[in-house]
């Protein structure tokens, strides 16, 4: 199929996922779920607890088979991980016995590019998340920040079309956050990449976002899609504008009417 | 093992000597129950140039060797299947581990009777001994495999065979190398099992000849001597492996 838009679009088309249960009905996680990401938009993804966020990013990812409905990628349906597809885990996910470097290198080794390709790509890769001094250390003498960054970094080895983060920077401090998606947007300003990110914040979510989906409480389904009326490249001062309060205002509305 | 931590063995093994010798000098042992140090280490000189030992330990050592490997592979290869499979593992665990509860020394005289008195008994009784904590140490160390990076290895298309090789050996690793060393100090307790249950040579046929038929007590005590020499050695032998391969995490 050619398309004219850029690359990693995704289309969620009536997406339900049911988990089975011992001696019970299946859990159904996430039912309906219907919305689109244009190729290089950046949409967050916010709702309460267990309202089926990671179920979504996962079916996106092709690591779970929707029991009704499917998801595209740029007008084919994904039925499996795809190379294109590039993932962030809420944790870093990474080997404790690799080194930072070889970590990175991890999933261009999997996926089969020779040593001297990957040893090129890792060092650019690690020097993309300011890891370059790093790259010999154990991930256990890390920091969960630069845990983090290697998981990006790993995750953007195989130059997907799109990236998906399980919030990605949930378990560090409020000043190394703002930091940290700063730099996800600079990345973003260069690689183009389509971005669905999982938050449980609404500042975060409205300061990375394009728009900002709002998910009902489980079974999960989309309650609203919000445009951010912010311009790019975004900064941290941005988020004192009064439309941003006017967004967050009514993100936390429909929020709470799910809550309810 | 550090180069540091070899005075304190051989302070140990200095303690234990001196122990000794206080023992048979206060205790006024008579030499055929408890020979003094002094002359067990003389006759163990002896029975190692003499050629009274050699022949013995070679056969011994054999036997460990071969029965360690066989029962090593095996177990890795029906712990891996066990730490993969729930399902296998209540199938056969009861098995392993009705196998496992019959002492050793009750089945020896069976396996002697159906593998005969050669080397086959031996490395038989020694592969049984060495299987269960290998094969357990190695299902645990399967199953320890951190789930999340089974699905990463999922989301970046592992293949079976790279899963296997980049995750599961390297997580399990720590664990299989806790049993690969217990199962090195029983491959020895199988051999000499093996042996006193119809040998004809080997350093369990040694002992029971010095303290029979020979009347040699300081040769059985250097044949003891030996036989835990082999035990540490080889021991030693498994951890340096372990320093190899097991990676800092
Ligand atoms: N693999 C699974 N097996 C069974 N239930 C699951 C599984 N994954 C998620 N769930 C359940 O599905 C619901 C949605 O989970 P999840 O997508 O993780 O929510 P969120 O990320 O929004 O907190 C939860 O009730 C969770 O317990
Ligand atoms: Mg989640």
């Amino acid at each position: 199929m050619t398309e004219a838009a850029a690359p990693g679009r995704i289309d969620v088309h009536d997406l339900a996922v049911e988990f089975p249960r011992r001696g019970e009905a299946p859990l159904l996680a996430i039912d309906g779920v219907e919305f689109s990401v244009s190729g290089g938009e950046i949409v967050s993804l916010i709702g309460p607890n267990g309202c089926g966020k990671s179920t979504i990013l996962r079916s996106i990812a092709g690591l779970v088979r929707p029991s009704r409905g499917q998801v595209l990628l740029d007008g084919g349906a994904i039925d499996g991980p795809d190379p294109r597809i590039g993932l962030v885990f809420q944790e870093p996910r990474l080997l404790p016995w690799r080194t930072v470097a070889r970590n990175v290198a991890y999933a261009l080794e999997l996926a089969g590019f020779p040593r001297p390709v990957r040893e090129v790509r890792v060092l650019e890769l690690l020097r993309r998340v300011g890891l370059q001094d790093s790259a010999t250390v154990l991930p256990a003498q890390l920091s969960g920040g630069m845990r983090q960054r290697a998981a990006l970094a790993r995750a953007l080895a195989l130059e997907p079309e799109v990236l998906l983060l399980d919030e990605p920077f949930s378990a560090l401090d409020a000043m190394t956050r703002d930091r940290f998606n700063l730099e996800l947007l600079r990345l973003w300003g260069r690689l183009r990449t389509t971005i669905v990110v999982v938050t449980h914040s609404i500042s975060e979510a409205i300061f990375l976002g394009d728009r900002v989906i709002v998910l009902g409480a489980r079974p999960g389904r989309v309650v609203a899609d919000i445009a951010v009326p912010l311009s790019r490249p975004r900064t941290i001062d941005q988020l004192d504008e009064a439309a941003v309060s006017a967004t967050a205002r009514e993100i936390r509305r429909h929020l709470d009417l799910v809550a309810a | 093992m550090r180069l540091s931590t070899i005075p304190s063995v051989l302070g140990a093994l200095a303690v234990s000597l001196l122990l000794w010798k206080a023992v048979v000098v206060i205790g006024g042992y008579p030499p055929f129950i408890l020979p003094p140090p002094e002359s067990v280490l003389v006759r163990l000189v002896e029975a190692w140039t003499d050629g009274v030992m050699a022949p013995h330990a070679a056969t011994t050592l054999l036997e460990i060797g071969l029965g360690f490997a066989v029962g090593s592979v095996a177990a890795l290869v029906v712990g891996y299947v066990l730490g993969r499979s729930s399902f296998v593992a209540r199938l056969i665990s009861p098995y392993l581990v009705a196998a496992q509860a019959t002492p050793i020394l009750a089945l020896a005289p069976v396996l002697a009777l159906w593998f005969g008195p050669g080397l086959l008994s031996k490395v038989v009784i020694a592969a049984l001994i060495v299987f269960f904590p290998v094969a357990v140490s190695t299902m645990v160390g399967i199953r320890s495999v951190d789930a999340g990076l089974l699905e990463l290895a999922r989301s970046l298309r592992a293949t079976r065979r790279q899963v296997v090789m980049t995750l599961e050996i390297p997580a399990a690793l720590p664990s299989i190398f806790g049993g690969l060393r217990i199962g090195i100090t029983l491959a020895v307790v199988g051999a000499i099992v093996g042996e006193w249950a119809g040998a004809e040579r080997g350093l369990g046929v040694l002992v029971n000849l010095a303290r029979g038929s020979l009347f040699d007590i300081p040769l059985m005590f250097a044949t003891l001597v030996t036989i835990a020499a082999i035990g540490v050695a080889l021991y030693l032998a498994v951890v340096l492996v372990e320093r190899r391969l097991v990676p800092a995490r």
